[in-house]
């Protein structure tokens, strides 16, 4: 099993009443509320932490992309990719990724892909999301009637701009390129591993296992929520005659570790009510836009088929449209995985077994939680933890794993130096 | 009383839904924002007295999913012009509500023949910064309703499940109609119509909800002063946005007496 280290990198201060007195951390939050000098501090904590899981040993360190959010502060995350791939030098760097309908023309994604994975060596993992309504069709202006569409039109534009060898012509449908020739190309060839994060959509399921990509589940709400739709997933791989290899699929995770379970509720409730209470207090205006989900998702949930994961997803809203939680509820419902290192190694292994999933992605900095406690949470796990974790699935090869070059063909990075000499 | 008649033709490949009742004079009229899933008691008022011609946009109930290939606003007023010729309202009056009223206007403007008299009820495309629309798409689905009518029970009650309907293809019937209002008007609802209204020659009526909550009523004064005279503005008392079904009898028989 991978466990890599994933950092949304939320804004820290939100206020006490943020809930009550703001009808959302997405799309018109209020600018008020943002502090750039404290932000200032916010990225470089976060990247410190970034730069810290990589010391710790864990497989890949992770970042993506969202707009006007209050608890994503990375409408770039290319830009951190940057600075990671300078401050690392073994650790795959996974960009969880570009809304490739949000870049004009999308060969800027293929650009600027190509240039992480130069820089890094071949490190770069690279995740294509559609993208959620709040940020593509709101945030961005998208048209939810076209954003699939330009989506997978982008998807190949991008392909064959990493592949083809000789300058060509893109006449697409609503994208026209006379000349298209990127410089730089990319180090892992054909392409990087290219990594899907998406809801419970049979078509996105269906893509993944014709494109051969990994399919990830990126919902904050933990394991026991996101089973139905990891059911879903592998159903369908069962239906369309692919292998059950974990490593075809990603899912991330809220994991808080401490000495004991009452040390872990002790240090991490504060941070957790933050994240779920005040972070994901999302105005539900924005959640679907008429054309958003495609009509065979909506038939499906209409019908049956994902109806357990649709139901779920209902369950989840209405507790958020009604009132906050509290640490007892985030437990119960596994939206944290939580307690002392052996408390911890059995949950993750029940996620293991119940969702089959290769590709772990934890977070272990969330909502309010500062750097000290950042890396006392990430060290402990790293240590205790990890090492009981990683054997899982080990009869399974990771064919969606980077090749990064040769230590002997790398560049050699300068240690930082605080001060000129 | 008899429902209308029903004829389909071919627009790009999708079957679209014609509704015919009535005798006299042709009158068109392009449905609002969610389109008609059902015949309603303001085409009747309009077919007591002319032959009422009501065909669906692409997307909208009717439709198909003929919004699904319109990818450009050329391609969307092609598609609705096509619509109009195969239902037979070539040289008619024509009336239009709100998204249907834009693309009246849009007819009346860039083939000016082709429309007698023009009857246009709180149309989209125009945006104004300093009065903006609201964002009929960025929406819970419980506020829907008092937004397009003064009377909610009215938009509920055309939206409402009809007894024996396929309870899949219903709920999915309705959000593509909002798809297709998204396609072509996402995300400020400016087509930069008011670019082409001083083309229209056709003489205008311009209808306006007095409680329209999504598309200002200020937009009637701005939308006259682009027009050719004879033109006139018509507020309804006790109308929203969709002034057709808070006051059907007041709308129809507006319509009627400009369009005579």
């Amino acid at each position: 099993m991978k466990l890599m280290w994933f950092h949304l990198m939320p804004y820290t201060e939100l206020p006490e009443d943020f809930r009550e007195a703001h009808p959302s951390v997405w799309v018109d939050i209020h600018s008020s509320l943002f502090d750039p000098k404290r932000a200032h501090r916010m990225y470089n904590d976060f990247m410190d932490e970034l730069e810290y899981a990589a010391d710790c040993g864990y497989d890949a360190i992770c970042v993506n992309e969202h707009h006007s959010n209050g608890y994503g502060l990375m409408p770039s995350p290319n830009l951190i990719a940057s600075a990671l791939a300078r401050r690392t030098s073994q650790v795959p760097i996974c960009v969880m990724g570009n809304s490739l309908a949000l870049y004009n023309p999308p060969t800027r994604v293929a650009e600027e892909f190509a240039m992480l994975d130069v820089i890094s060596g071949g490190r770069l993992i690279a995740g294509f999301p559609v993208g959620t309504p709040m940020d593509t069709c709101f945030a961005y202006g998208q048209n939810p009637s076209m954003l699939r569409e330009r989506y997978l039109e982008a998807h190949d534009l991008v392909i064959k701009a990493w592949t083809e060898r000789d300058t060509f012509a893109f006449n697409g449908r609503f994208n026209q390129q006379r000349y298209v020739n990127i410089w730089p190309r990319p180090v892992q060839q054909p392409h990087p591993p290219i990594w899907i994060p998406g809801g419970g959509s049979v078509e996105t399921w269906q893509w993944c296992a014709e494109m051969d990509y990994v399919y990830c589940y990126l919902s904050y709400y933990g394991y026991k929520a996101g089973k139905a739709t990891m059911d879903g997933f592998w159903a369908e791989m069962d239906r369309l005659g692919k292998d059950r290899n974990p490593y075809r699929a990603g899912f991330a995770q809220v994991v808080a570790v401490a000495e004991s379970r009452q040390q872990a509720i002790d240090l991490y409730t504060e941070p957790a009510e933050y994240f779920f209470n005040r972070c994901l207090h999302v105005d539900p205006r924005f959640a679907s836009p008429a054309g958003y989900s495609t009509e065979a998702t909506q038939r499906a949930g209409l019908e049956s088929m994902v109806k357990k994961a649709a139901n779920a997803q209902t369950l989840i809203t209405g507790d958020k449209t009604n009132r906050g939680m509290t640490m007892a509820d985030f437990v119960d419902r596994g939206y944290v995985v939580i307690g002392s290192p052996d408390e911890v190694v059995e949950q993750l292994n029940a996620l293991a077994d119940d969702l089959n999933v290769g590709h772990l992605m934890l977070l272990m900095q969330f909502g309010s939680m500062g750097k000290e406690l950042t890396q006392y949470n990430t060290k402990l796990f790293a240590e205790k933890v990890m090492p009981r974790m990683r054997p899982r699935f080990a009869e399974w090869e990771d064919r969606w794993w980077p090749k990064p070059m040769a230590e002997d063909e790398r560049a050699t990075i300068p240690a930082f130096r605080q001060a000129a000499e | 009383m008899s429902g209308p008649e029903l004829s389909t033709v071919d627009i790009n490949g999708f079957p679209t839904r014609i509704w015919r009742k009535g005798s006299g004079a042709p009158l068109g009229f392009l449905a609002g924002f969610g389109g008609l899933p059902r015949w309603v008691p303001f085409l009747d008022r309009l077919a007591e007295h002319r032959t009422v011609i009501v065909p669906s946009l692409p997307g909208f109930p009717g439709g198909d999913r003929g919004h699904s290939v319109l990818d450009s606003h050329l391609d969307w007023v092609l598609a609705v012009r096509q619509t109009l010729l195969a239902a037979g309202l070539e040289g008619a009056d024509l009336a239009g509500s709100s998204v249907g009223a834009s693309f009246a206007a849009e007819m009346a403007a860039i083939w000016p023949g082709s429309v007698r008299r023009l009857a246009l009820s709180a149309p989209f495309g125009l945006f104004d910064e300093s009065d903006p629309p609201t964002d009929a798409w960025a929406q819970r689905a419980d506020r829907v309703a008092g937004l397009m009518c003064a009377d909610p029970e009215k938009w509920t009650a055309l939206k409402a499940m009809p007894e024996g309907a396929n309870s899949v293809e219903w709920p999915i019937e309705q959000t593509r109609a909002t798809e297709a209002a998204a396609r072509i008007f996402w995300p400020l609802g400016n087509t930069r119509l008011e670019r082409r209204l001083s083309l229209i020659t056709a003489p205008t009526l311009i209808l306006w909800g007095e409680q329209d909550r999504i598309m200002p009523s200020r937009y009637a004064g701005r939308i006259a002063a682009r027009l050719a005279d004879p033109k006139e503005i018509r507020m309804i008392p006790g109308a929203g946005h969709l002034a057709e079904l808070d006051q059907p009898d007041e709308v129809a028989s507006a319509i009627l007496s400009w369009t005579g």
